[in-house]
């Protein structure tokens, strides 16, 4: 009761009323099946799994589960779809583009609750951030159709084939749009694999296309796990695989593709540094922590997961970040006062469970604030660790949940070390009001996204994506159509 | 009267040393008679771990000379090849060219040096990019060295084919381990001789003779190499490369050519293959 005492006083000054988005006015099939060749069709061998709300554990609908033999449908209807539609003018395939982007806009509202049903994130999440993103995206990709010389100058940009892509779990429209929308710019027709948990919105995605007029077997959406996924990757007649994922998975995809010719991307793990000097705006850094490692439950593969304080504001830092997360609402996905959601699967809640026993067992001190987690579903309240080192399992390795450690650091040059020592190399951040500072950082740290005094931002516009461990390839902006080109 | 010849001894670059292989082991290079033309240090898998090392710490203080900088040391490589080409031609000529192939070789590969460093200081401008973000922040796109990159130059142009995979590198920032010419390795050393006159610092180039087949795999599982390239044409070693190069994600680039006289074989797009892009945000509004 102890560490609580001081922060208790702005749990109570704040009560909220229940603000519950509606789910009357979607649309959610009982049993969805596969998108193959611009027809929804029953998978082969006829097996269908459950999809679940993660806040309650309660069955959403049921979801087809694609063999071997249903990826290979949908490549070879894919790679028929090339022929014609890599023909096609860039100014008539942008066309196609735009009409999904607006479509997906017009049905905004169904899309970000189906998001937070589906995938327990908080509704203004869904909302304001993965939708309008999906949307962006494709309205972006859209116009480089027909713009693609100037894009590569002095070279012969022509699309690969058939694309294998496949997503995560964390922003699963969001990644399908930044997976499919460079793809069909440039003229390659795609097979598409959501994630397990979170196949709902792709397929409702899948409804969308189908209604833009696009031609039949230019998109293939496939359902099912890891080992749909695989039957992508060994496919023959694939030409590009393009997977955002675990670095695991990604090692074995490099290792599978290796001999084939095939061109990969790779969107992998992070663990990324969040730094704040003493000369930083402390209570916008701290404000910045919040957003960089609660975000989204701390699903993001570019979360700020490891935080470095200079050590003479430390202890203030940390006690206003205490204050804060007592404020933290957590709770029901579907309700706009809601900060943290649902941890996305039992599988995950006990990969970051295991991750935070390992933490104690290390001998890292925990702080989490008092709060009441829902009886039902899989939760994780927002959790702290300090007294750790670079040498501590949970500084070096990805728990992809709402866990932060924290170091403590003197000099620019022990953290800039400290920071890049990590096999990842995807997001850091930085908090000073020092220009030279900032801009001395983000030189100096390996990544290959920085935000300097902010953190988690997204745009189409905007190349995301990882050096070292942590993959290659961009995504969004100019430098994303690259992975899906080839030149002479 | 005649006069006995002094031979070169070709060793290893290192750092910017020429040591001997810490295994004491040798090939040997004969001409198209037979006759011997060089005991060649054998190279192995310690001598590339060490230059590793020698790599990875000479890579940040290369990678933040300024650009004009870097371009005017591949400039000053140029300047000091030009003055020993008939050094270079005559070697070329004792592996085995004609004459006019081996003069074309080392013309085009000091060409080839001055191309990139032209580039040294332009390459940033032309993939680099400020993104249009519709939030209020500033948000750049620019590039940056890879880090680290195992080179196995081509077997045939042992001169030509190393520079022209060496300089894109190099003017970008990264510092390179090179395996030379398995079977044409006299050039690649005395090249060595050339960088080391040529204000590049120590262990941005380092490069090693011997054979692929004990140190190719090596170069590609390493877990402090961020890249490796690979010049040739055996589809068995590409895939094993390739597999080995999973270990830490490591960046795989692949050269199939066989004349590296071909002007697609200079391009910013070959600088392009070992950067990797940053973006960076910030607020605009107070």
């Amino acid at each position: 009761m102890q560490k609580n005492k001081d922060n208790s006083m702005f749990k109570a000054s704040w009560t909220y009323n229940e603000a519950p988005e509606s789910t009357d006015h979607i649309q959610i099939k009982k049993k969805y099946d596969l998108y193959i060749d611009g027809k929804f069709s029953k998978p082969i061998k006829g097996k269908y799994f459950d999809t679940l709300n993660p806040s309650t554990n309660e069955k959403i609908a049921s979801v087809a589960e694609a063999t071997s033999e249903d990826v290979d449908a949908a490549v070879q209807a894919a790679k028929k779809a090339f022929e014609s539609w890599s023909k096609l003018t860039g100014k008539e395939r942008g066309k196609y583009i735009f009409r999904i982007a607006r479509l997906i806009q017009e049905r905004a509202r169904e899309f970000a609750v189906i998001e937070s049903l589906d995938g327990g994130k908080p509704i203004r999440e869904s909302r304001d951030i993965d939708i309008p993103l999906a949307a962006n995206h494709f309205f972006y990709y859209a116009g480089w159709a027909d713009k693609l010389a100037y894009a590569f100058p002095n070279r012969n940009p022509k699309p690969i084939g058939v694309v294998g892509q496949i997503i995560p779990w964390n922003f699963p429209l969001l990644m399908a749009a930044w997976k499919l929308a460079p793809a069909l710019a440039t003229g390659n027709t795609v097979v598409l694999k959501p994630a397990e948990t979170t196949s709902l919105t792709a397929l409702k995605l899948a409804e969308i296309i189908h209604e833009s007029g696009i031609p039949k077997g230019v998109v293939n959406i496939v359902t099912g796990a890891g080992e749909t996924g695989a039957a992508i990757v060994n496919h023959p007649d694939v030409g590009k695989i393009a997977f955002t994922g675990s670095t695991n998975v990604g090692k074995y995809i490099q290792k599978a593709t290796a001999g084939t010719h095939k061109k990969l991307t790779l969107e992998l793990g992070g663990k990324g540094a969040n730094i704040i000097f003493e000369d930083a705006a402390i209570d916008q850094a701290v404000e910045g922590i919040i957003n960089a490692i609660f975000f989204n439950q701390g699903h993001v593969c570019c979360a700020g997961s490891r935080l470095f304080v200079q050590e003479s504001v430390a202890d203030i830092v940390i006690d206003k970040l205490k204050n804060r997360m007592e404020t933290l609402i957590i709770g029901n996905p579907l309700d706009k006062n809601t900060d943290i959601g649902a941890i996305n699967s039992k599988k995950q809640l006990q990969t970051i469970e295991n991750y935070i026993k390992i933490g104690l067992n290390e001998g890292g001190e925990i702080y989490q604030p008092d709060c009441n987690l829902p009886k039902n579903g899989n939760w994780c309240a927002p959790t702290l660790f300090i007294n750790v080192s670079q040498s501590h399992r949970i500084v070096q390795e990805e728990i992809f949940g709402p866990v932060l450690t924290i170091q403590t650091f003197r000099t620019i040059n022990e953290v800039v070390e400290k920071a890049n020592n990590t096999p990842y190399g995807l997001s850091a951040g930085v908090w000073t009001q020092n220009g030279a500072k900032m801009f001395h950082l983000t030189q100096k740290l390996n990544a290959g996204v920085i935000w300097g005094n902010t953190f988690n931002k997204f745009d189409a516009t905007s190349p995301f994506g990882g050096t070292k461990e942590s993959g290659f390839g961009r995504e969004g902006g100019l430098h994303g159509l690259k992975p899906y080109v080839k030149f002479d | 009267m005649s006069r006995l010849d002094i031979q070169k001894t070709y060793k290893l670059y290192i750092g910017g040393k020429f040591p001997r292989t810490e295994s004491g082991r040798y090939f040997t290079i004969n001409d198209s008679k037979g006759n011997l033309l060089a005991n060649m240090c054998l190279a192995s898998r310690k001598d590339f771990r060490n230059a590793v090392v020698i790599a990875r710490n000479a890579q940040n203080s290369w990678a933040s000379a300024s650009a004009l900088n870097k371009g005017q040391i591949l400039y000053r490589i140029a300047e000091m090849l030009e003055g020993r080409k008939e050094q270079f031609i005559s070697e070329l000529i004792a592996q085995g060219e004609t004459a006019a192939n081996a003069k074309t070789e080392v013309h085009e590969a000091i060409d080839r040096l001055v191309y990139y460093a032209g580039w040294s200081d332009k390459y940033q401008q032309f993939f680099s990019a400020v993104n249009p973000v519709s939030s209020s922040h500033f948000n750049f796109s620019g590039v940056e060295p890879v880090g680290v990159v195992a080179i196995i130059a081509p077997e045939n142009q042992p001169l030509l084919g190393l520079i022209s995979v060496v300089a894109p590198a190099i003017v970008g920032g990264n510092t390179v381990i090179v395996l030379a010419s398995e079977t044409k390795p006299l050039t690649a050393i005395s090249f060595a001789e050339v960088l080391n006159s040529s204000d590049v610092p120590g262990g941005v180039v380092n490069i090693l003779t011997g054979k692929k087949a004990e140190l190719a795999g090596q170069m590609a599982s390493h877990m402090d190499v961020n890249s490796i390239i690979y010049c040739g044409t055996d589809e068995k070693l590409m895939k094993s490369i390739s597999e080995s190069a999973s270990l830490n994600v490591k960046r795989t680039i692949f050269y199939k050519k066989h004349d590296w006289t071909n002007e697609l074989c200079e391009s910013p797009y070959l600088i392009e293959k070992t950067q990797e892009v940053k973006t960076t945000w910030h607020p605009t509004e107070i």
